[in-house]
């Protein structure tokens, strides 16, 4: 696995860890099946990202990605963080291995459903299902192509089977 | 600091002995063995030579050992080479639901071709019931494919009973012993088995190469079609200097097997007894008893084994894990789900594997860095604060 420097320094020194008490929102992806589950909490002071921490049960690039994302996020407008996308944090890390976008895709979810959760509060919505299942064409699909989760090969939209390596492209995590 | 290297299932360095024979083969022993020449003599005898003492590891005759260029190959040639010169007799293939990807995936092409199989389940420590393998077997099966050991949990498999019921049942068994061979004793008089996968690196040789016993009498078509070395079986020109490094192990291995297992046992054992001053909340894998003795494999909760890995890296220690994002595949090990391991605590899993080598220090410098690595990524962990406030 080559990870960037900076994947790699923010695995080994990562930022923001840990919870917020009564935090403002939270959000939460991911889950074990996948081996990479996100948690995000949120402080908002006059909208904007006073404080935010993370938790992370994942890879090198899930820690890395959850540990620059909150380094991103930090200290912006709410506004301004729900532009935040998975691009955005996979640039800042200077890339990642193909096979490990996905986990960026997390970093940016958890983010949007910790902002989602405040402004659902706010509204005075019921506190929707926190858990979100990972849907498994989001894992697969980058940019206009598909490929494979388990040997990039490309293959067509809808396909049951990767032809190349005979795995179950239908299984749900 | 210096390197300890604790993942030899993965790669396992040469010995200085076999480092020197294939040397010698690619300075002295430059011909084509099936060359009509003094050169060619040469090579073809030292090919011969090298053929006997790997016969001798597994006491078969030398005319039953075919060499191919790995595990993967002698897997495939076996599968797939049984499976099609056999189509007369029938087209179902009986297997275990824990065999390494070789034997699956091939498994999986011929099923694309219109063969059929069953996988017999294994019970919690990864053993199959020889009785589930005779019941899985049917009038159209020409092949059962059940490993000799686990890779990814150390299980030994009870390969005896389950030759006796293929032979009674005509039907060929083939076993992986990829990670037995050379390893524990595995003698094809006493396994009965028609066709046994080996490799070369397990036991001390080079990588890329390997051999498959095939038993006289057995019906197989070669995987690779061409020329005719290894009497037909197998075309290509031979790979001397990966065939004489392996058989040069296979002697070592030979001599020092009974050693080599007592040493691996007892640091087997000592791992075992002093984890739990390093690490709580995990679970060893396999068969307590019938298990590779230089193999352990523990889930470790609420965390991840790439980001494991990755540290233990960091500090020079090399392991392997079988995480869903480790092996790029994005779910969790086939083996560990068969043995009933939760999603959430296979992610966590750990294959420490012993080489010749491995010494007590590598064993207390692996435990002493377990220790802080699992509880750095527990702190990071959703899944262990939520453990902790009992939510």
């Amino acid at each position: 696995m080559i990870y960037s420097k900076t994947v790699m320094d923010h695995f080994r020194n990562p930022r923001n860890v840990g919870v917020i008490e009564n935090a403002a929102g939270v959000g939460e992806v991911g889950n074990p099946i996948c081996g990479d589950m996100m948690t995000i909490y949120l402080d908002i002071q006059d909208d904007r990202i006073a404080d935010i921490k993370f938790q992370t049960f994942g890879c090198g690039s899930a820690i890395a990605v959850s540990s620059m994302l909150t380094e991103l996020a930090k200290g912006k407008t709410i506004e301004e963080a729900k532009k935040i996308t998975n691009k955005d944090v996979a640039e800042a890390l200077e890339g990642l291995p193909k096979n490990k976008l996905h986990c960026s895709n997390l970093g940016a979810d958890a983010l949007q459903m910790a902002i989602k959760d405040y402004e659902d509060r706010k509204a005075g919505k019921v506190r929707p299902e926190l858990k979100r299942k990972e849907s498994h064409d989001e894992l697969h699909r980058v940019g206009d192509k598909c490929y494979c989760p388990y040997c990039d090969s490309e293959v067509s939209e809808g396909e049951k089977t990767c032809s190349a390596c005979l795995s179950d492209l239908t299984e749900e995590h | 600091m210096s390197n300890i290297h604790l993942d030899h299932i993965s790669v396992s360095p040469l010995l200085p002995e076999v480092q020197e024979a294939m040397i010698e083969v690619i300075r002295d022993f430059r011909g084509n063995p099936s060359s009509q020449n003094v050169a060619g003599e040469l090579a073809a005898e030292k090919l011969e030579k090298a053929r006997d003492s790997v016969a001798g590891l597994i006491n078969c005759d030398p005319r039953e050992v075919v060499f191919v260029s790995g595990g993967t190959e002698s897997i495939n040639m076996a599968v797939k080479g049984v499976a099609r010169a056999n189509v007369e007799k029938g087209k179902h293939i009986v297997t275990s639901n824990i065999e390494h990807n070789a034997v699956n995936r091939s498994v999986k092409r011929l099923m694309h071709l219109g063969w059929k199989a069953t996988s017999v389940a294994v019970n919690e420590k990864g053993r199959v019931d020889p009785d589930e393998v005779a019941k899985a077997i049917r009038e159209d099966t020409i092949l059962v494919s059940i490993m000799h050991s686990n890779n990814e949990v150390g299980t030994l498999q009870p390969v005896e009973e389950i030759a006796e019921i293929a032979k009674k049942r005509r039907v060929f068994f083939h076993t992986d012993a990829v990670d037995s061979v050379g390893v524990v004793p595995v003698d094809v008089q006493k396994l009965g088995a028609d066709l046994i996968s080996f490799a070369s690196n397990p036991f001390g040789g080079p990588t890329g190469v390997g051999g498959l016993f095939i038993r006289r009498g057995t019906r197989i078509f070669p995987l690779l079609d061409g020329g005719i070395q290894e009497n037909n079986r197998r075309a290509g020109t031979e790979n001397l200097i990966g065939i004489v490094g392996m058989s040069v192990a296979a002697t070592l291995a030979q001599e020092n097997m009974a050693a080599r297992v007592v040493q691996y046992r007892s640091l087997r054992d000592l791992l075992l007894r002093e984890l739990p001053n390093s690490i709580d909340e995990y679970f060893v894998n396999g068969h307590p008893e019938h298990v590779l003795p230089n193999l352990v494999s523990i889930s470790i909760r609420y965390i991840e084994g790439e980001s494991v890995v990755l540290m233990l890296d960091d500090e020079k220690i090399a392991v392997s894990t079988r995480s869903a994002c480790a092996t790029g595949s994005l779910r969790t090990s086939h083996v560990l789900q068969s043995i009933g391991r939760e999603y959430a605590d296979a992610q966590g899993t750990l294959i420490i594997s012993l080489g010749i080598q491995t010494r007590q220090e590598d064993i207390h410098r692996f435990l002493s860095a377990l220790r802080g690595v699992v509880q750095t990524l527990r702190d990071i962990s959703p899944l262990y604060k939520k453990a902790n406030r009992g939510s």
